[in-house]
């Protein structure tokens, strides 16, 4: 009984304390790196720009940590029981910053025309849709022509970014002049951009949500350098440094600091899973007995100590554990030199060199490519690292001119959105490094990816992954890195900076500063 | 020659240099591995045959190859510089942006290394072999020797960090829309550290070159019927040994000041300065051909003009070179 009333008084107490210390105003300085090509999410969809316009634009639905939707355009949705119709509510009285109204139409516009046409990850989503209909002006069904289970988790901000139908509709989208000062739902509003500079977001005042946002205005400060954007957090520059700002050697220095705080969390959506290509086409890597020497040949561990500070996890197969759908019950590829040399003999081995090209986003990616081919060398693999840009990388593997090459890919919160678009064969195409690279065929797996994107329970979908994550990775179509953890670092006086499954990418929506 | 005949065949010469530039960047910013529409596409994490083609055939990139070079060439015969569709901006726009920054670094940066490395030289060459000499040439070789990036980061370390003197980066206080004097200040403030950074490596150059320039022309038997006429030390120096020791800077400072406006792009990185060479080196990774290209053939245009310039003032500063022409 007393166990029954401290917990009473425990969720009592957790419940109320937010309520009740939120302070009001305030202002919020957020390194953008690198600076964003564009501020309008619907055209542009890199990490930077949504940083930034996550707090400009909405979407339908936001994310908790688990994954769950939870409220944000819509006020409440429902899912049929054949999970053929999907049907949402929208909040009443939405304004666009611009003070015309939003609707139904809106969300229609955005979804089946404007983003049809400018969003190649949604565009596959929406190729599951039948139609998109507004019955009236606060309520959106979309109907779909087979269930899609993962549909649920399409209606994230960069996904889908509701646009302002009354601006769009009839233009060439690309040019339109209004990109430059982008009109959104969201919590807060386009203020200035000085290109090079930093971008200055107000708070809007006409929010639908009574009270928020509590912070009165948001910088985005673009700082090239990240020696630099360290120093701007150590000099109180800056007050939010997001995940992979600085160089992991500097995280514990800053986070050792006074009044310091860091949090891992605000990844669970995208779930970045580090990986490398092994080109299943020619050369040695086309031998599945090699890849499983590369597996067995690199101390991941290692890497994951040193070369990431211990943030992060390895990675046991295709699929993040942090989300759903992960399964444990696969081969494990522990650091094993002596096995991985049987590897090689048995092959017949000849010493052909392998190229590593590494991921050109900073040091600490170039350190793990060192890492990799002193393991590698170690059982007698003759590797060498192929440095390029970030245009010569995006090239090299969107052309597969590579033996391996690093990369890391966002799982979507769902293995049929983020997982299996890298290892079925209808995704082999030249000329995107966002699919499969690698070469691999598989005609039994690739039918079961298919049947598991379109079972309806959540129980039938694990077993059907489970089965899918013990094959495939018996056959190493990619050597499996490290699940990366980029932490957010953080003066502790900003209380609840991340809130949702995106963090920080859903814009400081919840945000408040203690004085 | 007069010197209105000189500059119009300059003018003419450089117009056919500028166009030979554009057309040889063309080509080798196409030769380069890299496609703007498949970085493009790269970013947004998600790709399919319907972006990149819709990207390829915004940018122009759908074209033949001497389609697209004459469409290039000729926009630059009207001035037109293109547009940036990476950044959504005509090119010209995006770099007159971030001209007065880049200016306003690179002229201080210049004024203080030309000034001080000129005072410097001049100093230390009337004390050769003196503890005074010793000091300034040392600084110089340590100025000179001290990788930029280092220095800059040092800069920071030291006075923003450690001391607290001065902003460490950006070109000025954030959010604070100062106005009038006070903003003049605070923009003056954040440009000690990068100004001094760069300028403290040409000032070492222009210092050494000044003192070798000096001590050779002083040998020299002008100077020494200069001293028989019964002038002052002093005199000697200004009017006689600077005047025809100052040729070499001339030539030097003609170069530096032609590569005023591409910008500094170490120091416009590590300080945050929103300058053309960051403009320059971001849009090299992204391929943003047009902005690139644009950067490119205005830094060009610099380096000839200052050229001319050159010339004229080597004029100025010695008759005899237009009169043996």
């Amino acid at each position: 009984m007393t166990k029954l009333r401290a917990t009473t008084f425990l969720i009592a107490a957790t419940l109320a304390a937010p309520l009740a210390a939120q302070q009001e105003g305030g202002r919020l300085d957020i390194v953008v790196q690198p600076e964003p090509p564009g501020l309008m999410l619907g055209l542009v969809q890199n990490g930077p720009t949504q940083l930034v316009a996550g707090d400009i634009y909405e979407s339908l639905l936001r994310y908790n940590s688990d994954l769950e939707p939870q409220p944000s355009l819509a006020e409440s949705w429902e899912i049929s029981d054949d999970g053929l119709t999907y049907t949402f509510n929208l909040h009443e009285g939405v304004t666009w910053h611009d003070g015309e109204p939003f609707t139904a139409d809106d969300v229609v516009f955005s979804a089946d025309v404007f983003l049809r046409e400018t969003h190649a990850r949604l565009r596959a989503s929406l190729a599951y849709v039948e139609s998109i209909t507004a019955p009236d002006d606060t309520t959106v069904v979309f109907q779909l022509k087979e269930p899609f289970g993962p549909f649920i988790n399409a209606f994230e901000a960069g996904t889908m970014p509701i646009v302002p139908k009354h601006i769009y509709e009839g233009t060439d989208y690309a040019t339109n002049e209004m990109n430059a000062t982008p009109i959104g739902t969201g919590p807060f509003k386009f203020e200035t951009w000085e290109k090079g500079s930093y971008i200055h977001l107000v708070k809007n005042e006409d929010y639908y949500l009574e009270g928020k946002p509590y912070l009165d205005e948001v910088y985005y400060r673009v700082i090239p350098d990240a020696a630099a954007r360290a120093v701007a957090f150590e000099t109180g520059e800056v007050d939010v440094l997001p995940g992979g700002s600085v160089e992991n050697w500097d995280v514990p220095r800053l986070t050792e600091m006074e009044g310091v705080c860091s949090t891992g969390a605000g990844w669970e959506f995208f779930a970045p899973l580090a990986w490398m290509w092994m080109n299943n086409r020619e050369g040695p890597t086309s031998d599945v007995r090699f890849r499983q020497a590369v597996m067995y040949a690199m101390d991941r561990d290692f890497v994951k100590d040193v070369v990431w500070n211990g943030f992060g996890k390895v990675a046991t197969g295709p699929v993040a554990s942090s989300t759903n759908f992960y399964s444990d019950d696969v081969t494990p590829y522990d650091y094993n030199p002596e096995k991985a040399e049987a590897l090689l003999e048995e092959m017949g081995y000849d010493g052909a060199p392998v190229r590593i090209l590494p991921l050109p986003y900073g040091e600490t990616w170039q350190r793990w490519a060192e890492a990799v081919r002193q393991n590698l060398s170690e059982v007698g693999i003759n590797a060498e690292i192929d440095s390029t840009d970030v245009a010569g990388w995006n090239e090299k593997t969107s052309q597969w001119d590579y033996d391996l090459a690093f990369t890391y890919l966002y799982q979507y919160g769902d293995p049929a959105l983020g997982v299996s678009r890298n290892y079925t064969a209808d995704r082999i195409k030249k000329g995107s490094p966002w699919n499969n690279v690698e070469g691999y065929e598989n005609p039994e797996l690739d039918a079961k990816w298919a049947a598991a994107a379109t079972m309806v329970t959540p129980e039938e979908r694990a077993a059907a992954y489970a089965e899918i994550q013990k094959e495939i990775v018996d056959d190493v179509p990619v050597a499996w890195l490290q699940e990366l953890e980029f932490p957010t670092i953080y003066r502790c006086d900003v209380k609840d900076l991340v809130t949702t499954a995106i963090g920080i990418n859903d814009g400081p929506r919840d945000a408040w500063i203690e004085e | 020659m007069s010197i209105f005949t000189v500059i119009l065949s300059r003018a003419f010469k450089a117009f056919l240099t500028l166009l030979a530039i554009a057309v040889l960047n063309f080509c080798l910013l196409h030769a380069a591995p890299g496609d703007p529409a498949v970085v493009l596409a790269g970013e947004a994490g998600a790709a399919d045959e319907q972006m990149i083609e819709q990207l390829r055939e915004r940018f122009g990139l759908d074209q033949p190859f001497y389609v697209q070079l004459g469409k290039y060439v000729g926009g630059v015969l009207q001035f037109d510089l293109g547009y940036s569709f990476r950044q959504g901006a005509p090119v010209s726009e995006l770099i007159l942006d971030r001209l007065p920054a880049t200016l306003l670094l690179t002229l201080t940066a210049f004024v203080i290394s030309l000034v001080l490395g000129i005072a410097f030289g001049v100093a230390a060459s009337a004390r050769v072999g003196k503890p005074s000499d010793s000091l300034l040439t040392t600084l110089a070789l340590l100025f000179y020797a001290t990788p930029l990036y280092w220095a800059a980061l040092m800069a920071v370390l030291v006075f923003s960090v450690w001391l607290g003197w001065l902003p460490g980066f950006g070109y000025e206080t954030v959010g604070a829309d100062y106005t009038g004097m006070a903003r003049v200040i605070d923009i003056a403030k954040h440009l000690v550290l990068p100004a001094l950074t760069l300028g403290l490596f040409f000032m070492a150059v222009y210092m050494r070159m000044t003192r070798a320039s000096m001590l050779e022309v002083s040998q020299l038997d002008f100077v020494k019927t200069a001293k028989a006429k019964g002038l002052s030390g002093p005199a000697i120096r200004r009017r006689h040994i600077l005047r025809n020791a100052i040729l070499p800077v001339v030539t030097l400072a003609g170069l530096q000041a032609g590569q005023l406006v591409g910008g500094a792009v170490l120091t416009e990185t590590v300080f945050a300065w929103p300058g053309i060479g960051r403009l320059m080196f971001e849009s090299l990774a992204a391929r943003d051909y047009n902005t690139i290209l644009g950067v490119f053939l205005v830094s060009a245009a610099m380096v000839i003009l200052f050229n001319i310039v050159t010339d004229i003032v080597y004029r100025l500063v010695d008759p005899r070179i237009g009169a043996r022409a």
